[in-house]
């Protein structure tokens, strides 16, 4: 009785830190596979992009290329940025997160990484099918079937190992950002393996294939995407600040609403196209109720920051989150106003939409995916960040870069849309007009370009043995940066060298 | 645990909701839709049959619809039909074999719905492909001339080459001749004609 006691009072590390190194522990090989495969295919992305930008308002840059030709590097482009860097990130951000919320450790982590290894193959021989002209020619799902199986089945496994922690969970309570993991896993299959059927199946024809194409085109952003952002948003925010989400109610609200809305907004794509109306309005029915969880998520987020926004000043990991979750209000509201007939008369069929798009990607999906990393990195390496300086740049070209770009993009898509609608323009001026902005868009991607390159270096950095330890974590204010960090490193081989040659 | 099924039923039920409105029940309906057997016994809309078929695989392999729509908006709605893209808006009969479905969101070139009755020329699309400087000076488009054999010396010229402009002229080359692939490109541009008069175009 009496040695039972001593040992309690025995000072121990506290039992949740202690549980969650374990979960890290167990997590760490995956991860690292997901989400350092993530950021290669966000760099394939990014150049494949600049390289359509470029031929755009030079198209005689790499011309008379087949391989290279725009409607082929174009569809790779996209392709690679949802499926390479969206669907790794957030498996990677979705599986550390259950994990972490579930409280127990990450199962399967063989067939995890197999899983990764493959789901990599599919992406890569997808476009290498895209660039020998195999695309299949339906917008968002161009990667050739024969590359889909390899895409498909890794994702099964993380359904598996999702459902798997869920049902294990050491928690009395489901948190808010689980909820929408689980959505995702459950929608993103039945979005894919219908909107296959639907298209390169043939199951339907025509126009019918037109609706389930953009019922994909719009759902994969909605519902894979958006749903793993939120996730990481309710999760970090919190998390950094050490302040509980403003209101379990709204959340509650939030995410049903979401899931009730969002997958009826896709029709909206085809505004003015040869469909019934009524599968247009309902559409634009989606698109506006689409307000209500929008705003309530926006409430939460926001309402939780409230008197904490001096936190953005030293946390990476806050800044990514909170430029993120101000942006998908912000692209939100533009994406269901945009909807309207009124809107898409003009700015349908223009660069306009172009701009939204990377508005949502590049503003809201990807600043939420670098700060679940800046976040979970630290902690799953247990080594800091290498270079304060490479943090810095990374968020600055992140947040420039993905301005110029979308504001070019949109002011010039409502002037092009508003000079399409008046035939009395030859279209070849609206073509002229539109070159200045599609060259801002070239610096804008540029601009991105470096930030990414600024991330890769930290990256690859962190997931290398450092030789120098730091006790703090880096912070934007820390002066640590990457010359300082070499300049150590070399100073510490020296002293390693000296002992060697004593004990010798 | 029950709660975790109704989590996920009602997940599932989100998402079963809109494939059934927005994918059966449309293409339900589109069941009913029949081509036209016109008096002099022709079809419309007609299956893709021959160089169109082929022509077509080119059009989707080389990415056109990331550039052009095919799908005329009504009249009133956006400057479609008086800019002389079509006669009347585009309505579902004008689909029943497009698979997949090229309708397109992007403009950055002129909508194709009906190129045909605009540019009956199958010279003027060999000369727009090959360089589209040489037809419209000042467009993006891409130089599609990996679908053209060049030819240097005109005795040798085939009852299909197209004489290039003076302008147009380089490094010997005064003519060119589609591949096979040109030529299918050509044949399934030129197959694209929205013009049939279909009574529910008019509602």
């Amino acid at each position: 009785m009496h040695a039972q006691t001593t040992t309690a009072v025995l000072p121990s590390p506290r039992p949740e830190i202690e549980s969650r190194i374990e979960i890290d522990r167990s997590s760490r090989s995956v991860i690292i596979y997901y989400w350092t495969t993530s950021l290669f295919w966000l760099t394939m992305a990014t150049l494949a992009g600049l390289i359509s930008s470029i031929k755009l308002h030079s198209p005689e840059f790499l011309g008379g290329i087949e391989w290279l030709t725009f409607g082929r590097i174009r569809p790779v482009h996209w392709d690679t940025a949802i499926y390479g860097f969206g669907g790794l990130a957030a498996s990677g951000t979705l599986l550390w997160l259950q994990a972490r919320l579930c409280q127990v450790r990450l199962p399967y982590p063989t067939l995890l990484r197999v899983g990764c290894v493959i789901f990599n193959f599919g992406v890569l021989i997808g476009a290498i099918g895209i660039l020998m002209g195999h695309s299949t020619g339906v917008e968002a799902l161009e990667f050739p079937i024969w590359a889909m199986p390899f895409l498909v089945i890794p994702y099964v496994f993380i359904v598996i190992a999702n459902f798997t922690m869920y049902a294990k969970k050491k928690t009395n309570h489901t948190y808010v950002s689980q909820w929408y993991l689980m959505a995702v896993t459950v929608w993103f299959p039945i979005l894919v393996l219908t909107a296959e059927a639907c298209t390169n199946f043939g199951a339907v024809d025509g126009v019918s294939q037109a609706i389930a194409n953009w019922w994909y085109g719009h759902n994969v952003v909605g519902l894979f995407a958006t749903p793993t952002g939120i996730a990481a948003a309710y999760y970090l925010i919190p998390k950094v600040i050490g302040k509980p989400i403003h209101s379990y109610h709204l959340s509650l609200l939030g995410f049903w609403s979401n899931a009730i809305f969002y997958n009826w907004a896709g029709t909206h794509h085809l505004t003015g196209g040869p469909l019934p109306a009524w599968t247009i309005t309902l559409g634009i029915v989606g698109s506006m109720m689409m307000f209500i969880p929008v705003i309530t998520i926006g409430i939460n987020h926001h309402m939780t920051m409230l008197g904490s926004f001096h936190h953005l000043k030293t946390s990476p990991t806050l800044r990514f989150a909170v430029m993120g979750s101000m942006v998908y209000t912000l692209a939100s509201f533009q994406g269901s106003l945009e909807a309207l007939r009124s809107h898409q008369e003009i700015t349908h069929f223009t660069h306009y939409t172009i701009g939204h798009v990377h508005f949502g990607m590049y503003g809201f999906f990807a600043p939420l995916m670098f700060a679940m990393m800046y976040y979970a990195m630290p902690r799953l390496m247990n080594q800091e960040w290498s270079s304060a300086r490479l943090i810095r740049i990374h968020f600055w070209c992140t947040l420039v870069g993905m301005l110029v770009y979308t504001l070019a993009m949109c002011f010039a898509g409502v002037r092009q849309g508003m000079m399409m609608n008046d035939p009395s323009i030859p279209f070849l001026n609206i073509v002229r007009f539109t070159i200045p902005f599609l060259a801002m868009r070239t610096l804008g991607g540029l601009i991105l370009l470096t930030g990414t390159i600024a991330f890769l270096i930290n990256f690859i950095r962190i997931i290398t043995p450092h030789r120098v330890t730091y006790d703090s974590p880096t912070l934007f204010t820390s002066d640590r940066d990457w010359d300082d960090v070499l300049e150590r490193e070399k100073e510490l081989a020296g002293t390693r060298l000296v002992d060697g040659g004593q004990t010798a | 645990m029950s709660r975790t099924l109704m989590l996920i039923l009602g997940i599932f039920l989100t998402i079963a909701s809109s494939v059934t409105g927005l994918i059966i029940i449309p293409n339900w309906q589109f069941q009913a839709l029949k081509p036209v057997i016109k008096p002099d016994g022709q079809q419309y809309p007609a299956p893709y049959v021959g160089e169109a078929a082929i022509g077509r695989g080119v059009y989707i392999d080389q990415g056109c619809i990331y550039c052009h729509t095919q799908q005329v908006r009504m009249k009133g709605y956006g400057a479609d039909i008086r800019r002389g893209w079509g006669t009347r808006r585009s309505v579902p009969r004008d689909y029943l074999y497009d698979r997949p479905h090229q309708l397109g969101t992007m403009r950055t070139g002129p909508d194709l719905a009906s190129i045909a009755t605009r540019q009956p020329s199958a010279d003027w699309h060999a000369l727009h492909l090959y360089n589209p400087q040489i037809t419209s000076s000042g467009s993006v488009m891409p130089r599609f001339d990996y679908l053209f054999t060049e030819v240097k010396e005109s005795s040798r010229v085939t009852f299909d080459a197209v004489k290039l402009p003076a302008a147009a002229v380089h490094d010997g080359v005064t003519h060119i001749v589609p591949t096979d692939r040109g030529r299918a490109l050509i044949a399934f541009l030129k197959r694209l004609n929205q013009s049939f008069p279909f009574p529910e175009a008019n509602q």
